[in-house]
Parts: C-alpha cells; structure tokens; sequence
C-alpha cells in the first residue's frame, strides 16, 4: 500500500508529459485532486487495518516503511496537497502555467511522501532535495524580483544545510560502513561518547534546523514565505518545509540519535527562543505573508521543544502540533490568498473592513487564529495543552511558562491582523470586493472543518487515535 | 617518502590552490575555469582512490556541464566593470589574512583532541559492483535522482520561458 | 589512533582546506554566480570527504553510488539557479545580491 503513493505521482507525471499534452494538459488538475484523495484514503485504510499488502514491493527493493509518525504525515501531506492545487486552480491562469505548476506540486508530493517513509539516511538527503528543488521552482515561478530574491536566498542557505548533511553523513560512513537508520542507530549506540560521532550529530541536527526554519537559522524563511506565489506558500508553509525539517528531526532524535542529553538541551534551547524571536517579530510586521511567516516560526518553535523534552506525552504532543499546525496554518494562507487575489494588495495598513464583503473568508480566518492561539475547544488548544503538560511533568518549569506567555502574544497579534483587514470600516479602493473564487472558498472551509471537527471530538480521539502514535517510540 | 605519496601531496595541494585561486581572482570567467580546473584536480585524486565511476561523471559532469552552465549565465549578463572588480578583489584579500588564523586554530583544537578511531564496521560489504549497488539493490534513490531530474526539466521550462 | 592509511589523513586536510576556502567564498561575496561558485566548491569538498570515508572502510561500491548521486542532484540544484540569476537579471539588469536586498516591500 506504500510503494504507490510514490510511484502513482511520478506515472502522472509521466502519462501527462506524454506527446498528447494539448488533451492532458486540462486534466493535469484533475488527476491532482484524484490522486491527493487517494492519499487521504490509502492513510485511512492503512490506520484501520485493511490496508492491504504492498503488490509493487516485489518488483522494486524499496525499503519503505510506515509507522504511526509516518501515517500522520502522510494524511498532513494529502490534505495540504488538496488544498494547493485548489488554491493554485484558482490563482493560476493560463494552461501552460496551470501544468507547469501541476507538474511540480506532483514532485512535491513525490518528495515528500518519499521523505515520511524511508529508512535511509543518503535517501532522506536525496528527497529532501527532491522537495527543495520543487520549492524553489514553486516560489519563483511568477518571476517577480522579491520572489527572485526570497528563492535565492532558500537555495543557499538549503544548499548549506545540505553540505553539513552530506558532511554528517560521510563521518557516519567511515564509521560504520553503511547509511541506513538501523546501522547508524546501532553506531550512535556502540560508540559512545566519540567525539567525532558527537560531532556528526550536532551537525547533521544543525543541518535540519536550518532546513526547518528554527532560530538563528531562520533567515530565509521571512523572505521566502511572503514573497512566494499564494498556492506556493500554502504548499511551502503547510507542508513542505514541516516534512523537511521537522519530520527528520523527530525520526532521526527519536531511533537514531536515540535521546543524547545534549542534543535535547540544544532542542530545547532553539524551541524557546523560536517561540520567542517569532512571536516578537510578528508583532512588528505590517505585511500579512510576513507576519505570518514569523507566525510560523514561532509555532514550530513549540514543536521543537516538545521534541527536546522526549518524554511519551511530549512527543504526541509535537506529532499531534504538527499535524494541527499544518491544518491552520494552511488556512491562513488561503485566506491571505483570498485577500490577495481579491484586493490586490497584503499591506495590512491598506487593507480594512473586508469581514462584510467576505464573509467566509472571514469566518474561516477566525477559526484559524483562534485555533493558532489556543483556544479551547480547537484542535490548537489541545496540542498545546499537551505540550505544557508535557514539559511541566518534566520539570521543565521555565519553558512551559514560556510557551504559555507566548499563547498570549500570538493571540496579541493574531487578533491585531483579524482587526486590521477583516474588521473595521472599509478602507478606500476596496469597495468592489467580492468574495473569492469557489476554489479558494472550498479549500478554506475544508481546512476549518477539519480544525473544528479534531478539536471537538478530541476528548474521544485522545486515547484511541492519539496515544498509540507514541508506539513508534521504543 | 615513496614517489606515490609525493604525487599525493602535489595533487593535495594542487586542489587547495585551484580553488583558492578560484576565489580569489577578480573575474568571474576566470573563476569558472578555476573551478572546472578544480574540478579536473579532484578526478584524478578520485581515480587514485579506487573509484573511476565517480570519477568519470565527476569530470563530464562538473567539469563540463556546469562550467558550461556558468559560462552561458556569464555570457548572458553583463558583468561589473573592471574598477569595481579590482575594488572586490583587494577587499577579498584584505579579509585574507583571516583564513590562516582560523587554520591554524582548527589544527591545535584538532591536535588536543584525541578522536579515537577504532571503529566497529558492520558485516563485512556484501557488494563489490557499483553497477549493482545502483540498479538492483537501492531503487528508491533511483526513483528520487529519475524525480529530481524530472524536476530541473520543469524549472528549466518554468524559468526560461516567456 | 588506529591504522589509517596516510593517504586518508593528507586528502582530508585537503578537503577540509576546500571546506573552508567554500565557506569563504559564500560569504565575502556579493556576487550571485560567485555565490554559486563557492556552492560548487563546497560540494566538491563534501563528495571527496564522502569518497575518502569509503577508501578508508572499503565500501568503495556504496561510496561511489553516494558521490555520483549527489553529483546528478547538484546539477539540478545549481541548473536551477542559474535559472533564477538569469530572471534576476531581467528583471533588475544586474547581478549585484546587494541590489536585490533594498528592494523590499
């Protein structure tokens, strides 16, 4: 049931690039919106059982594998998906950029599906890259100078990133011969407290925090979020950046770098001041994409320290965040996506008033502040309980005040931004706005409905759907 | 010292100058050829070390495709005038002096530190071809390299045309 | 310190001395295609670590199949932005990175 969520994209991809493009060219859409179904399906087949057993694995020696952690990214990545091509479908004119852009949203998807289910290190550097590469393409693909500017500024510092990786890497090769996770877990284990080992994952980890946009590596990702075409920051910020970064962090801190004292402070320490730096930083911002790109940063923050306090409770508590954060995030950025088609512009100081004239719009953004900031009964609220519980139980008092304290900004500035574009009079110039297309509508109200329903049937959902994502926790 | 460690030494310190000089000149065409000149360097250090493979595409690729790539991006932009080259240049040099300090820093820290290499291998290598070890036994990593390759197509066309 | 061949020990003086003088290039520069150029440096540096790392355990199979990998992904990545250069220079008619940072929204 694995193997296709790899190879199903890429013969799309091949079928749609075929001589015939001028009739495939219309359903490039189409197939997008079938196939990030399926996804969402095959995951909840799988999570129930019936999932059935990998027909393709016998001609290809593929070595995927899928656990709890993976099953909840893959349906982060299937949701997320759905909504860029909607909101692409929408912002996107022209056949020949509506395919271009298809095409690279399925190399996106192949990389990340890739990414949540391998068991090797050289294969996390190869897709890792697969998804970079798709980003970039994705945030310049309308050729503006900041978006120029914003891809530039990713692809060096992802390339550096990915020089200390494959740096990290070769040490673990030299000493243990082979680049799979059980082998470097094994080494990690045996050799104990060898300082060039130690140094192989402090590098490694610094690599994937830069890649995840932690603090002080962050520096692209301001630039980068807001300067990227709407449906490319929706993919960019919603998923890809989370499977990336985070997603290796927890896999690679969870069963190969196997829970190392140090490596959990140096967590710890870049979670709180992500928290802190991102939630300062949004205040001050008077670009939507902007604030909310620090937003981001800030949020992953609260992910990050989970990681670093390793206990059972924290660890589904950063899952359960990502997945959360994926949701509402995504739906912050289709609403500013609405704005933007629809009012040109994402200058908060020239926006105003826009709550009567998109009403669904409005509603969706409030639900998705609300869910960001932690407010019961929304999925946010239960991730971050979780979290602070979590830590508390750990004795780690001062970082649990932090993340409370930075709950109070983020609804601080969250509240600003509804209050400046959706509330209020309405400003000059923007009387003719409509509500937007039906496409960024749908996707809007599906990510609402999504946040809605897991926070309120969560008091069920805790022990059966939530408790056993710790399983793969060993 | 046998006449194979001499020609060792002269290519170590062949490559760290190439790329040195590759830094530092003023003039970007002259750096790309610096970098493919690198470039020649480190295949024949890799044909030493046992590994022709790598070392062929090194050379095709890196040493003829990209310096390929960056000759027609110099050709196609117009590049700084020459005052404000030769100002870059001696700025690079003024901040040289910084290198050696780090180097010679990094050497003592290394030198102190006593790294023990008594490594535990696992089992013993079961496979001897690289052929093998690309087709047959890591197909994921051949799906992702088909991907990526797939992906530069699509950039290429994204980005080049009007 | 166990038996590693000399060879491995100069060859990785040399490839850290590249790492570095990459790292330089990266940053003293405003240039966008130097930018590149010191990216191209450091990949050589880190696929000659890679290659020595299998010499010294010989898994030269593996280490090559790594070291040819990582070449075929790094011409997409700097393909593409060479790609990106050249819009930038339509757009602004210069590759000057200092140019691109007071253009801010």
């Amino acid at each position: 049931m694995l193997s296709p969520l790899l190879l199903l994209p890429l013969l799309a991809i091949i079928i749609l690039n075929l001589p015939i493009r001028s009739v495939t060219q219309k359903l490039a859409i189409l197939v997008g919106v079938v196939l990030s179904l399926w996804q969402i399906f095959s995951v909840i087949l799988i999570a129930t059982g019936r999932g059935g057993t990998d027909t393709w694995a016998k001609y290809f020696s593929l070595g995927l594998s899928c656990d709890n952690l993976t099953l909840v990214l893959l349906m982060s990545i299937g949701i997320v998906t759905l909504t860029t091509i909607l909101v692409g479908w929408q912002t996107i004119g022209g056949g020949k950029q509506r395919f271009g852009f298809m095409n690279l949203v399925f190399v996106a998807m192949i990389g990340m599906n890739g990414t949540v289910m391998l068991t090797d290190l050289f294969s996390l550097y190869i897709f890792i890259e697969v998804t970079a590469v798709a980003s970039f393409i994705l945030i310049a693909f309308q050729r503006d100078t900041n978006a120029l500017e914003g891809a530039f500024k990713y692809i060096i510092l992802s390339a550096t990133a990915t020089v200390m990786m494959l740096l990290s890497i070769s040490i673990i090769l030299l000493v243990v011969g082979d680049t799979s996770f059980a082998a470097a877990g094994s080494a990690v284990r045996q050799s104990q407290g060898n300082p060039l080992v130690i140094a192989a994952i402090g590098i490694f980890i610094c690599g994937l925090l830069i890649k995840g946009g932690v603090v002080p590596f962050h520096g692209w990702l301001p630039a980068a979020y807001s300067a990227a075409p709407a449906a490319a920051s929706v993919l960019l910020a919603g998923i890809a950046t989370k499977t990336s970064g985070i997603y290796a962090l927890i896999r690679l801190t969870t069963s190969v770098f196997a829970n190392n004292e140090s490596v959990n402070h140096i967590l710890l320490l870049a979670g709180a001041i992500s928290i802190l730096v991102g939630a300062f930083a949004a205040m001050g911002q008077s670009d939507f994409k902007r604030m909310l790109a620090y937003s981001s940063i800030s949020q992953v923050g609260y992910i990050i320290l989970a990681l670093g306090c390793g206990t059972n409770l924290a660890i589904i508590g950063a899952v359960f965040h990502l997945f959360n954060h994926s949701i509402f995030k995504s739906l912050l950025f289709v609403n500013s996506a609405a704005v933007e088609t629809q009012s040109g512009t994402t200058d908060m100081n020239r926006l105003g008033g826009l709550g009567t004239k998109m009403p669904v719009t409005n509603a969706t953004s409030l639900i998705a502040f609300l869910s960001t900031a932690g407010v019961p009964p929304l999925a946010g609220f239960w991730s971050k309980l979780i979290i602070i519980i979590a830590l508390w139980q750990n004795g780690l008092h001062t970082y649990a005040t932090i993340a409370v304290l930075a709950s109070v900004l983020t609804l601080a500035y969250l509240l600003l931004m509804q209050r400046k574009v959706f509330f209020g009079k309405v400003a000059e110039g923007l009387a003719n706005v409509k509500e937007a297309g039906w496409g960024i509508t749908a996707a809007a109200t599906i990510l609402a409905a999504i946040t809605v329903g897991v926070g309120v049937t969560f008091p069920w959902m805790f022990n059966s759907v939530l408790m056993p994502i710790s399983s793969f926790l060993k | 010292m046998t006449t194979d460690m001499a020609i060792n030494i002269i290519l170590g310190v062949a490559l760290v100058l190439a790329a040195a000089w590759t830094v530092m000149t003023a003039r970007l065409l002259r750096s790309v050829i610096g970098l493919a000149l690198t470039s020649m360097i480190l295949t024949i250090i890799m044909f030493k070390l046992n590994s022709p493979l790598a070392a062929v595409f090194e050379l095709s690729v890196c040493a003829g495709l990209i310096s390929a790539i960056f000759i027609s991006c110099i050709s196609l932009t117009q590049r700084l005038t020459d005052e404000q080259a030769a100002a870059k240049q001696k700025e690079r040099f003024s901040s040289f002096w910084l290198l050696p300090v780090i180097l010679v820093l990094a050497g003592v820290a290394l030198y102190q530190v006593h790294i023990p290499l008594d490594f535990h291998l696992q089992a013993a290598p079961s496979e001897s071809d690289v052929r093998n070890i690309i087709w047959n036994l890591r197909h994921l990593d051949l799906i992702g390299q088909i991907v990526i390759l797939l992906a530069g197509a699509f950039g290429v066309v994204a980005l080049f045309k009007d | 310190m166990t038996e590693l061949p000399q060879v491995f020990w100069l060859f990785s003086i040399g490839a850290i001395l590249l790492l570095i003088t990459g790292f330089y290039c990266l940053i003293m520069t405003y240039n966008l295609v130097r930018a590149l150029i010191g990216l191209e440096i450091l990949t050589k540096s880190v696929t000659l670590f890679i290659i020595l790392a299998g010499y010294v355990t010989e898994r030269m199979a593996l280490a090559q199949a790594l070291a040819i990998t990582l070449i075929i992904i790094e011409v997409v990545v700097i393909a593409v932005a060479v790609g990106i250069v050249l819009c930038v220079y339509k757009n602004i008619k210069s590759i000057d990175g200092r140019l691109l940072r007071n253009i801010k929204g």
